[in-house]
């Protein structure tokens, strides 16, 4: 269990975290999504020892993350942001040093490289150089040392930034395959990392936390209404007028894609036969009508930019 | 113990795996290489010059010409080199971020520092090992006193680990590899040098320079002599620099 209490962490006078508390069971995936300079690889960095913060505590099992430093460090395994590696090393040399580091030695170190090479779909590249690796493989041979030793606790600062998309997804698979054998926080501003891989989201902003709930409750609990994506071929302004016009239609918005609008009511229940009869009346081809939910992505624009009060489950 | 080892060996792999350190040693080797060639030849002028001369021939020794101006020379050489290797050994790491990792591994400062310094202590040692083959070479032409070589190889040991814990601790305060080895080259040279200055301060300051000063403790190693006063000196003043460096890294715990 990770406990953090009102953690702030000031870098000369600026604050980058502030009164910053949650909780972490065993177990969970949590996500600590937030913008460029949210506070998220600071907490991170407070959380793996690398620093202490300036006031609050952050506790591992009990134990304070200052006083009890090496024994949660030995139960962390740290993914930084840049993903920092021995370029001059081979991948083995690296791997066999983090294992060695970790406390490993004969045979266990051999059985841990095996196992960390194999599940991040090192094998074949452990005789290379690190320089000589692709970003892709490097960020790999960054979580295989995150790995090794097999850490209860896995601290991953945004691991996918700077991969391209084939490589963000075998990463996110990655992430995915190694939820439930362990507790994970994960730190990125990309949304859909979090929904796909996050059981529960902790919200930064500003050094604080704004909202920390699971991503369908926080959906729920920001979703003022209910939420209808209809695609109708017509005339735009007429449809969006006949739309609003329906009884318990709050609102009625345009988006990029072609002849799609979303309609906010108040119920939901009966007002999708409603639309899809008014659609009949005037004409028009209904293409798709389906219920729409508030995307994540929607959630933290909003919580960032209005400065919404905390939300927390 | 374990740990340790893990460091030492991450750290030679590197250090062999730079091209500075080859560099540096190259640069090392050769300038010592001259140095003995340039002493064994003045050697062979004089012996040449004072043939005729018993009572010249017979003050003529290997000591004199060759060993002691090697010594020093080699002294010269470590300040220049030592620099060059130890600036990378914190500077890297927080220019890289590897430093991240390393404070983050389960692994105490201490361990970390015992590990670097080994490791790059070993190197020297490697190398000024190496600078004996010449004289292992002239002992078959002629006679060494074996006891200066001793004392003379023990003070250029005990300088070049002072050397190497002043510059490591210049590497942990910068990030920069070239500021690094820039202030430890710096600091060292004044310190090796300071007592040119005693001559021109009153006795109590002069006492002061004489007692600090790195060249002035390596004269008695020079000359065969064994005095306890120079070993310590070298060894309070590797300790000093080591403990500074620690209190350094351990700083970052309270300095928040």
């Amino acid at each position: 269990m990770i406990i953090a209490q009102a953690l702030s962490k000031y870098y000369g006078l600026k604050p980058a975290v502030q009164e910053v508390s949650f909780q972490i069971a065993k177990g969970e995936t949590v996500g600590l999504l937030g913008p460029n300079g949210a506070g998220k690889t600071t907490i991170l960095r407070i959380l793996t020892c690398f620093m202490p913060p300036s006031s609050g505590t952050i506790t591992v099992n009990g134990q304070d993350s200052y006083t009890h430093s090496l024994a949660i460090r030995s139960k962390i395994g740290f993914l930084p942001e840049t993903v920092p590696l021995y370029s001059d090393l081979s991948v083995q040399q690296f791997l066999d040093f983090a294992g060695s580091i970790k406390g490993l030695h004969g045979r266990s170190l051999g059985l841990a490289l095996d196992q960390v090479s194999e599940e991040c779909g090192l094998k074949e590249h452990r005789k290379r150089l690190i320089k000589h690796l692709s970003k892709g493989l490097k960020q790999r041979v960054g979580l295989a040392q995150a790995l090794i030793g097999n850490p209860p606790i896995l601290v991953l600062d945004e691991p996918t930034t700077g991969l391209d998309p084939a490589q963000i997804v075998e990463m996110r698979k990655l992430m995915r395959d190694l939820t439930g054998k362990r507790t994970i926080i994960l730190s990125t501003h990309i949304l859909p990392e979090v929904s796909q891989v996050c059981g529960r989201v902790i919200i930064l902003n500003k050094g604080r936390v704004v909202a920390e709930d699971t991503p369908q409750s926080l959906t729920s609990q920001f979703q003022k209404g209910f939420r209808t994506i209809l695609l109708i071929d017509g005339p735009a302004p007429e449809i969006a007028a006949k739309l609003k016009a329906v009884t318990g239609v709050q609102q009625v918005h345009t988006t990029e894609r072609s002849g799609e609008y979303i309609v906010e009511s108040v119920s939901d229940e009966k007002i999708r036969p409603l639309l899809a009869q008014t659609v009949a009346q005037a004409g028009w081809d209904l293409r798709e009508l389906k219920a729409g939910e508030l995307s994540l992505e929607e959630i933290f624009v909003q919580l960032i930019t209005d400065e919404t009060p905390e939300v927390r489950s | 113990m374990r740990t340790l080892l893990a460091v030492l060996k991450k750290e030679w792999t590197i250090i062999f795996s730079s091209s500075i350190f080859y560099g540096a040693a190259f640069i090392f080797l050769l300038i010592s290489g001259f140095s003995f060639w340039a002493g064994v030849s003045q050697y062979g002028i004089a012996g040449l010059q004072s043939s005729q001369n018993p009572y010249l021939a017979g003050m003529l020794n290997l000591t004199d010409r060759v060993v002691q101006p090697f010594f020093w020379n080699t002294a010269i050489v470590l300040l220049l080199m030592i620099p060059l290797i130890s600036m990378r050994i914190y500077a890297e790491e927080k220019k890289t971020g590897t430093i991240e990792l390393l404070f983050t591994y389960p692994v105490s400062d201490l361990v970390v520092l015992c590990g670097k310094f080994l490791a790059a202590l070993l190197v020297l040692w490697i190398l000024l090992a190496a600078t004996l083959l010449p004289f292992l070479v002239l002992n078959r032409f002629g006679q060494l006193d074996w006891g200066v070589m001793f004392t003379g190889y023990l003070g250029l040991t005990l300088l070049s680990t002072g050397f190497l814990a002043m510059g490591i601790f210049t590497s942990a305060l910068v990030e920069n590899q070239i500021v690094a080895a820039a202030a430890s080259f710096g600091a060292l040279f004044l310190l090796l040098l300071i007592s040119w200055a005693k001559n021109m301060t009153g006795p109590l300051m002069n006492a002061f320079l004489e007692h600090i000063s790195l060249a002035d403790h390596l004269i008695p190693f020079t000359i065969g002599v064994l005095d306890t006063r120079p070993i310590v000196y070298y060894l309070v003043f590797t300790f000093f620099w080591l403990f500074l460096t620690l209190r350094y890294l351990n700083s970052r715990h309270w300095r928040g």
